[in-house]
């Protein structure tokens, strides 16, 4: 290779590592990169906010199962992509984030916009390196990217100081050598042996799947190994997809906003096989009774998930595609049992469900027409209300369509991950199920999406406030709203999209939800349907907090609620006096 | 309980950061930690005393191994390992006290390493409760400053943390 500037070493390494897109915002730090990526075929989608990026780099990431890239400035850059990189840590997304530093000889002297970046996110990055000299570049890189998709996958970040970008070295690319990260992928063959005889042996077994499925690509073996015990099977809000909803052997999903099926299922199961999953607290309940009667078998790839939360009775540390088919192996098909019927009995008892409206709009009516009309759809949510009617009331069947920050549990999320998923899967229709809270918290994204042409969508179930918190205050504060009545204090929603070029529409009567979504589908533009749903509307069923899973409880739907909280919400005034729509 | 943990570590920069970083993240109560050189350069040793039941002890070698600086852990059992600690210790000592204070030195088979005309600086290296107890003996002279080095500990036998 000829001799290169640190900058072009950057691209050299990103472009042999497979990367055609990243996402970032330049600074004075970065021009040397930013010059060469000007000479450079890597698409670069320029973001309005760094946090975006770093979301961008995440949904891109979840949608298609390679490693996002993320590109920002020093100090504020660097510091903006923090939530960023903390959503992907949480949910083990593999992610690698390039800063900017200031001139190394300047490092630690507070120089213009020098932050200590590697400090900061120690503790929300699966590993990271300040470079020092261009001749680590190669090596650095190649690590970086190995380490993020290797093992349970990661966010790197890469910290690179000005005068690094601009050194001249020689290009060689070496081989990974880290003796200090082998990640333990081939499942012990006595544990898979063992776990399958306390699966054959299992009168009330349950299959309870976490993102580790998705992250290995295992939902095959997993589908197969269901219907060969025909064992029910329940997600977490990360696996969800994982297998298909309407199928009878699924539960849907399990925890606090879970199925009540789901979350009987676990509390009287016998035998409970968690692949990928870690026993998170929004999915356990109270955890010294949660699945109170079950033997535990834990399949996972990081091998300090098994024992973190609960005692697990047999560990298998391994990659969860290569322990399912362990498991095919060694078990033989069973036929249905007693306890599919009593599942199948619950299921019919107590489905999700919502009263539905002919006057005012249901959320969960919004997703369904969602559902009907765009069943393959790539789903990305914000988080609150509308991230858990999404997950239980679209019919998910593909592990790579629902991306939700579960995790950090990040607001501001699902809008920048939509636009990520998009770049990596432009003949997928790509919806954002968005909040009126938190489509604000990065709605500055529109322009990215306007100016690159990235056409996707979002659906805002507008209900005037911060819908999970102001449910909680609902049942647990006496009603006290206090902080959650948006109001009149949010923007209108159409003009804000028509602002930025996009597309807007509005909802206001349940008889609009399917002319907007129709609408919304045949854009070829990025484009908001601001959907004014019932702003009293709650999450049900619901484990309160600290409750078991057993005590899951169907909410009211507080109709005797007092309303005049909502009173001049934009619209909504005409929605409360349209008698007349039946 | 108190549980001794063998550290090998890569030799680079931040490597003590990341690990004092994963204790405080983890809410993992430690005790001593020391760091040092092996016969290898690109290594470190660090030996770690920690607080907490078995559990607790499981997740720290767990979330110590997960880093990719952390070449090695392995738990030390008091019973089947040696540990040492040293500790420098400057007392009061005048032409009065100072022959009984070497009495002590050498019932200890410390070392005296500095005398000035008011003080002395002893040097004495053991496991804990034996620097503990010589520095309760000293207390009565005045200890005007004391450095302890933490522990350091290694298996008994053939058996090596280092790889």
């Amino acid at each position: 290779m000829p001799k290169m500037t640190g900058a072009q070493a950057v691209l050299e390494c990103l472009k042999r590592e497979g990367v055609d897109v990243v996402f970032g915002l330049p600074g004075g730090v970065l021009l040397p990169l930013y010059d060469a990526l000007y000479h450079s075929d890597i698409r670069h989608i320029l973001v309005r906010h760094e946090q975006g990026a770093a979301h961008m780099a995440d949904g891109f990431a979840r949608a298609t199962g390679k490693v996002g890239v993320c590109i920002a400035t020093s100090g504020p850059g660097a510091t903006n992509l923090v939530t960023g990189i903390a959503t992907a840590y949480m949910d083990s997304v593999p992610l690698v984030a390039i800063t900017g530093q200031v001139n190394t000889f300047l490092i630690g002297k507070d120089a213009f916009q020098e932050a200590d970046i590697t400090g900061i996110t120690l503790p929300i990055t699966k590993h990271s390196y300040l470079l020092k000299s261009a001749r680590d570049i190669p090596r650095v890189f190649r690590e970086a990217f190995y380490i993020a998709r290797s093992g349970r996958p990661g966010p790197v970040l890469i910290d690179l100081p000005r005068d690094v970008t601009v050194e001249e070295m020689e290009f060689s690319w070496p081989e990974v050598h880290l003796p200090g990260y082998q990640p333990s992928t081939k499942p012990h063959e006595m544990q898979t042996k063992k776990a399958a005889k306390v699966l054959m042996g299992a009168e009330r077994p349950v299959i309870y799947v976490g993102g580790g499925v998705k992250y290995a690509d295992a939902h095959r073996e997993l589908f197969d190994l269901a219907m060969k015990l025909n064992a029910p099977v329940t997600t977490t809000l990360m696996g969800v997809g994982c297998f298909p909803e309407d199928h009878p052997l699924s539960l849907g999903m399990l925890g606090m906003h879970g199925t009540k099926y789901a979350n009987y299922a676990i509390q009287e199961s016998d035998v409970l096989l968690a692949v990928g999953a870690r026993f998170d607290d929004r999915v356990t309940g109270k955890i010294a009774s949660f699945a109170p009667l079950a033997k535990i078998i834990h399949i996972d790839v990081d091998p300090a998930e098994i024992g973190k939360n609960v005692r697990v009775d047999i560990p298998v540390v391994g990659d969860a595609k290569k322990a399912l088919a362990a498991f095919l192996k060694e078990t033989e098909a069973k036929p249905r049992s007693a306890w599919n019927e009593k599942i199948d009995s619950w299921k019919r008892d107590y489905p999700l469900r919502y009263v539905p409206d002919m006057n005012i709009i249901k959320p969960q009516f919004v997703i369904e027409k969602l559902c009907e009309l765009a069943p393959d759809a790539i789903i990305t949510t914000e988080v609150g209300q509308n991230q858990m009617w999404a997950a239980q009331f679209f019919v998910h069947k593909d592990p790579r369509k629902f991306i939700s920050s579960g995790g950090l549990g990040t607001m501001g999320y699902g809008f920048p991950a939509a636009i990520g998923a998009k770049m990596g899967m432009p003949d997928c229709e790509v919806i954002d199920i968005a909040g009126d809270g938190s489509f604000l918290m990065n709605s500055q994204e529109l322009a990215t999406a306007v100016v690159n042409d990235i056409p996707v969508k979002v659906a805002i179930l507008n209900n005037g406030c911060l819908g999970m918190v102001r449910q909680w205050q609902e049942l647990f504060f006496d009603k006290r709203y206090s902080a959650t009545i948006l109001g009149r204090t949010s923007p209108d929603f159409v003009k804000l999209a028509e602002a930025y070029g996009a597309v807007g529409l509005r909802a206001t009567k349940p008889v609009e939800v399917e002319p907007v979504i129709k609408a919304a589908l045949a854009s070829d533009k990025p484009t908001v349907m601001d959907f004014i749903i019932n702003p009293l509307e709650m999450v049900s069923p619901m484990v309160p907090a600290g409750a078991t899973l057993g005590e899951i409880l169907e909410l009211e739907w507080c109709e005797a609620c007092d309303s005049s909280f909502f009173e001049g919400l934009p619209a909504r005034g005409q929605i409360l006096d349209q008698e007349e729509i039946s | 309980m108190k549980h001794t943990i063998a550290v090998i570590v890569e030799n680079k920069s931040g490597v003590l950061t990341r690990i004092a970083g994963l204790f405080s993240r983890r809410a993992f109560n430690i005790d001593s930690l020391s760091v040092g050189a092996t016969d290898n350069p690109d290594y470190s040793r660090m030996t770690l005393t920690v607080m907490g039941g078995e559990e607790v002890l499981e997740q720290v070698i767990k979330q110590l191994s997960k880093l990719i600086n952390v070449i090695r852990v392995s738990e030390l059992n008091p019973a089947e390992s040696v540990e040492r600690e040293l500790a420098i210790i400057k007392v009061n000592a005048d032409r009065e006290n100072r022959s009984e204070i070497m009495q002590v030195v050498d019932i200890f088979r410390a070392k005296i390493i500095d005398v000035s005309a008011r003080s002395m600086i002893i040097e004495i290296t053991g496991d804990e409760e034996k620097i503990n107890a010589i520095v309760q003996l000293l207390r009565q002279y005045g200890i005007k400053e004391m450095a302890r080095t933490g522990k350091v500990s290694m298996a008994r036998g053939l058996k090596s943390t280092q790889p």
